[in-house]
């Protein structure tokens, strides 16, 4: 990481609150649709700033998430990477995305992110074959708009 | 949506190396870590300090609800009070009545088995752990509570409630662990009936509602009630013997098929516990096979690495 001028509060900030969501307790129902917070405001980072925390953030992050859901550790981390590094190699072009364009990429991105967990679930013996576990990506890019807006107006005041 | 400023913030000179070289390394790095953590097990201490970063984020999840529970208790009224203080005497007075024959039974048990040479099948020590109000994967059951190796808890260490058996640890922190319950589609407990000591294994089923349990490997002629209490059989040497694991709920005897469908209830409260029992069974649970070490914990993975 090179050392510049950048703020990376804001960035830290939401990662902890993007932790604290993906554990808060919620009735089963809701449980089975919550979106990958944590993931989320990694790719919103990756896409706007990539230079500020980028795969660096990536792999820290996804470590934390395997730590906290007790599962073998870098299955998160492995995804979120690639996860990140698309949303990296897309970022210019997704950034003047209109934000329903944006949605659709970040579904494709939470899919992708979705399938590595599933496919590492699967090789570690793990395999957990409901349909509602692809339900996060739809609420995770359903509920994009909102969070580009927060992160967006959290980074801007800064 | 212009979440970046000024030039100067992005110089084009030492952005360090490309994404994918980046990629590439942490790609590495990811696939060697679950490679030690899965096949070496050798991960159990940088595990554990992971676990000291997330334990305080967890405690902070559960903490507003653990400071309603404790302003509802500060200010719990006096009459729900009497009449859960009366609830209680009625259930100590049951209590003991019921014991007032145990300690007889004991010494006349511990005679008994004396004279048949065989261990003796009473648990000695346990402690109370609490369960942290933190969601995980919605299509795992397991739980986190509040004990780890700082108070001597250990992996595959069984969990009980008040009434019945609850899971076993998976994953010990020092100050917490994880632990899967009975019902998690990847555990299975050897039980016995109680009625006629009929063994077999229940399997979790993994269905939301945590109150599903299922025992594939019975014939359809094998003699199974519903209303049957489950026992746990004490063999894998997991789970001390003789604590109820669950009710049979439904006997489905097909003709055309070998083996029946049973579900059964758990007789744990999973879905409302807070608190349950971490315990110690000094000895070793029952003398089934002469080398019952060498015997794994229970028959499918559930949870243990191989």
């Amino acid at each position: 990481m090179s050392r510049d001028s950048l703020n990376r509060m804001p960035m830290l900030l939401s990662v902890v609150a993007g932790l604290i969501l993906s554990v808060l307790p919620l009735p089963n129902w809701l449980n089975v649709a919550r979106p990958d917070f944590l993931v989320i405001v990694v790719l919103y980072w990756s896409i706007m700033v990539p230079r500020a925390g980028g795969l660096t953030l990536a792999f820290l992050a996804g470590l934390l998430l395997d730590a906290s859901k007790g599962v073998v550790l870098g299955q998160h981390a492995l995804a979120l990477c690639l996860a990140s590094y698309i949303a990296i190699k897309l970022h210019l072009r997704v950034r003047i995305f209109p934000i329903w364009h944006q949605a659709l990429t970040v579904f494709m991105l939470l899919v992708v992110y979705q399938f590595m967990l599933f496919w590492i679930d699967g090789m570690t013996g793990h395999q957990v074959t409901n349909y509602l576990r692809w339900l996060p990506a739809f609420t995770g890019a359903a509920l994009w708009p909102v969070f580009a807006g927060l992160l967006g107006n959290a980074y801007q005041r800064t | 949506m212009v979440a970046f400023r000024s030039a100067e913030s992005r110089p084009i000179l030492g952005r360090g190396p490309s994404p994918g070289l980046r990629f590439f390394f942490f790609g590495l790095l990811a696939i060697g870590l679950m490679w030690l953590d899965q096949r070496q097990g050798y991960l159990e201490a940088v595990r554990r300090g992971m676990s000291m970063v997330t334990y305080p984020i967890q405690v902070a999840v559960d903490s507003p609800a653990a400071f309603w529970d404790w302003l509802s208790d500060l200010f719990a009224t006096r009459e729900r009070l009497r009449k859960e203080n009366e609830q209680l005497k009625l259930e100590v007075r049951d209590a003991d009545f019921r014991l007032m024959r145990y300690a007889d039974l004991e010494q006349e048990n511990l005679r008994l088995r004396g004279l048949r040479d065989a261990t003796s099948r009473v648990t000695q020590r346990f402690i109370v752990a609490e369960i942290l109000r933190v969601d995980l994967n919605p299509f795992r059951q397991r739980v986190i509570i509040n004990k780890g190796t700082r108070d001597g808890a250990f992996k595959g260490q069984a969990i009980l409630d008040a009434s019945g058996v609850f899971g076993q640890i998976t994953q010990v922190g020092t100050f917490s662990s994880e632990a899967i319950l009975i019902t998690d589609s990847e555990h299975a407990i050897p039980v016995q009936v109680n009625r006629n000591g009929l063994r077999t294994i229940a399997v979790g089923t993994g269905e939301f509602s945590l109150r599903k349990l299922s025992l594939p490997f019975l014939a359809t002629n094998a003699d199974i009630k519903v209303g049957d209490l489950l026992v746990s059989s004490g063999l894998g040497g997991v789970f001390p013997p003789g604590y109820p694991v669950a009710t049979v709920t439904k006997v489905d005897k097909a003709v055309a098929q070998t083996l029946a469908e049973i579900t059964a209830e758990p007789a744990a409260k999973l879905d409302r516990d807070r608190e349950v029992l971490l315990i110690w069974s000094d000895e070793p649970p029952i003398d089934v096979a002469p080398d019952a070490s060498a015997t794994p914990a229970t028959p499918p993975a559930k949870g243990s690495k191989p």
